[in-house]
């Protein structure tokens, strides 16, 4: 598969599938801004916009056993590993239709049925996580994967070092993903790293590691077919800096002093949805009535997903304290495995701790 | 049988991963070192490097891997020398191990068992002595476990493996050496009770892992003067078995609370003020504490004994709470 640099794409239906993609996180997320304007939705919320094409392109190259960990601007990527927009909505409405029946909120949408690990707000707390998961995989002779995204703020943190080592050290199953948008709130990269190269930082830890246009979908999906091939077939951890911009501030409470408005602009030319758009156009692959039917279906899932949201019901206080333990203790709770002695990687269902 | 802490301790681990495959354990030197107390020793040789892990000095990264496999279906045992170290895990423990059912609206259960040192009366200086048992027993989410009796670090461990939530273990490095008689067929015990260890009617001594030997010395003392004490393990500091505390001061109406931690904002509060809350009317006398006194622990042996609660301390306040000082 050709990068969007190219004239037009030798495979339109897919590209059109993973525009389609980013527009439904596009739309959904200033759906969210919109709601958060109305005092719906509340808390912090840090959205994605800019950033679509680097979520897109990797979900696609995973497969339905693998596992997700992210971070806490993370409604893209639950949204692309198949939570529905409703589900996630309803959970920053704080109702019991919400994929955490309104305990997580934006920062934290977990889902059991897709193997979406959150939703972790502790900048690199999710990847130690990611290790375990893998170590999980290969200890019982599992051919999974276990994607990690995290974004460039934390390769300053204690743990991404502790996670990389470890994941060498022991080659395990993972695909980390550094979402490098520059700004870790407002810190610029170059005033946090004194190596500002990331895929160089993750090539000392004796891992394949390199950098992509994180703005070009087709860039990524196929530098993420790439490593998650290597990751799959036994070749140890791979490492993805995918270089790419948030549009958007930090949060809603984010005034934005610490960079130029030229700079955002610069950056909105190469906005990864446009970007896509613009060369299936050129080269007639994307038909006026083809946009408009694609635009049209994605404002329906939304406006379906806010329905949802809306006439879902707070989640009752008398529930507020569970799922402080687990409901029963023989392992009630649909995530627990209460079944015990049987080896790993032997043959016989093996339910997980954590995924039902 | 005869055995020691340390030896029933290890009798626990082999046991555990004898009969369940998804049981490994991880940490500093638990391998080849054969654990920095010496616990784990002869385990890599017996169930191999895969299931007896050792890791890198990173205790955030591997409590955070302990916590992913949890979810991933392993049953981990994650070994930190001390809790000193586990400081440097926090942030695994408390934002991600006790939070995450939670958060997750019931969906991602953590069954993890992290054991840990804890403790001071070795001359290690303040960066190995610390008891912070208290401060876990802080967090929703989480169990904590103190096992002071060979019975019970032969048979918490196991109970803590079905328990679908993280559970922390705290060993006083104090009692690894401690030796005595085992049942033969020793095996689980249950870890949602205190026990009661000695029976009184004239006061009520509690207290938990590194100075119940302490105290059930203190009682024999205080019994050859005419006093007898109850004394309770608690065993379980969180959740804490209050009905055990009310029902024991209840029938006592004075009670002294026996910590290692320092007193101010410690379990041994907790425990006051779910006397008071709880019996303040069956009260005799206000309730007493002996706790370390409030300074980082010292190297010097005499500073450090100073420091820390002791036979004397004890006797001293249960006859004050006894009327008879």
């Amino acid at each position: 598969m050709s990068s969007v640099r190219g004239q037009g794409v030798p495979d339109p239906e897919h590209a059109l599938h993973l525009l389609r993609q980013m527009l439904r996180v596009r739309r959904l997320e200033e759906k969210c801004i919109e709601l958060y304007s109305a005092a719906k939705i509340r808390g912090f919320l840090h959205v994605y916009i800019g950033e679509e094409a680097v979520a897109a392109g990797v979900m696609g190259a995973l497969a339905p056993e693998d596992a997700v960990v992210a971070t806490y601007r993370e409604h893209g990527h639950a949204l692309l590993r198949g939570v529905s927009a409703g589900s996630i909505l309803a959970e920053m409405y704080g109702h019991a239709e919400g994929c955490c029946r309104g305990r997580g909120g934006s920062m934290h949408l977990f889902d059991a049925a897709t193997r979406f690990y959150g939703g972790n707000a502790i900048v690199a707390g999710g990847l130690p996580l990611a290790v375990g998961l893998a170590l999980a995989d290969r200890m019982a002779g599992r051919q999974r994967v276990t994607v990690c995204f995290f974004g460039e703020g934390a390769v300053a943190e204690g743990e991404f070092h502790e996670s990389m080592n470890l994941a060498a050290l022991w080659q395990l199953p993972v695909l980390f993903c550094c979402e490098n948008n520059l700004y870790a709130m407002g810190t610029a990269l170059g005033r946090s790293e004194s190596q500002t190269d990331i895929a160089l930082k993750a090539a000392g830890y004796e891992m394949p590691a390199w950098a992509v246009d994180g703005m070009d979908v087709l860039a990524v999906e196929q530098a993420a077919r790439r490593a998650v091939d290597g990751v799959r077939s036994g070749g140890g951890p791979h490492f993805l800096e995918l270089r790419t911009y948030r549009f958007r501030a930090h949060s809603m409470f984010d005034p934005e002093l610490y960079r130029e408005k030229s700079e955002v602009a610069q950056w909105m030319e190469r906005d990864p949805i446009r970007l896509l758009q613009s060369v299936l156009e050129a080269a007639g692959q994307l038909p006026q009535k083809q946009w408009a039917a694609l635009q049209e279906d994605v404002d329906a899932e939304i406006s379906t997903a806010v329905g949802f949201a809306e006439a879902g019901t707070p989640e009752p206080v008398s529930e507020l304290a569970r799922f402080v333990y687990s409901d029963t203790a023989d392992g009630g709770n649909p995530g627990t495995d209460s079944s015990a002695g049987h080896g790993a990687g032997k043959e016989g269902a093996r339910k997980e701790g954590g995924a039902g | 049988m005869k055995t020691t802490y340390r030896e029933a301790t290890r009798a626990a681990l082999r046991d555990a991963l004898q009969r369940d495959d998804r049981v490994f354990l991880m940490g500093e030197d638990v391998g080849r070192y054969g654990g920095s107390f010496a616990v784990s020793l002869g385990l890599l040789e017996e169930f191999g490097p895969e299931r007896i892990r050792d890791t890198p000095l990173s205790e955030s990264g591997f409590v955070g891997a302990g916590i992913g496999a949890a979810l991933g279906g392993m049953r981990p045992i994650v070994e930190i020398m001390t809790v000193n170290f586990s400081l440097l895990a926090l942030d695994q423990i408390i934002n991600n191990a006790a939070t995450l059912l939670h958060m997750s609206g019931g969906q991602f259960n953590v069954p993890i068992v992290i054991r840990m040192t804890t403790g001071a009366g070795r001359q290690l200086g303040a960066q190995h002595s610390h008891s912070l048992e208290g401060w876990y027993a802080h967090i929703p989410g989480l169990r904590i476990l103190a096992p002071a009796t060979l019975a019970d670090a032969r048979g918490m461990l196991w109970t803590a493996l079905q328990d679908p939530d993280p559970v922390l273990i705290f060993e006083h490095g104090s009692l690894y050496n401690v030796a005595g008689e085992l049942d033969d067929d020793a095996g689980a015990v249950d870890i949602d009770r205190a026990a009661v260890l000695r029976q009184g009617d004239d006061l009520t001594l509690i207290t938990y892992g590194g100075t119940l030997p302490m105290v059930l010395e203190a009682a024999e003392q205080l019994a050859a003067d005419g006093i007898e004490a109850d004394v309770i393990d608690l065993r379980t500091l969180r959740p804490l078995d209050g009905a055990a505390i009310l029902a024991s001061v209840g029938r006592t109406h004075r009670a002294v609370v026996v910590d290692e931690g320092w007193r101010s904002g410690s379990i041994s509060a907790e425990i006051a003020a779910r006397i008071s809350e709880g019996a303040f009317f069956d009260l005799d006398a206000p309730v007493e504490r002996v706790c370390s006194l409030e300074v980082p622990v010292p190297y010097a042996k005499h500073l450090e004994q100073a420091a820390l609660p002791s036979v004397e301390r004890v006797v001293a306040a249960a006859r004050r709470a006894a009327g008879s000082s």
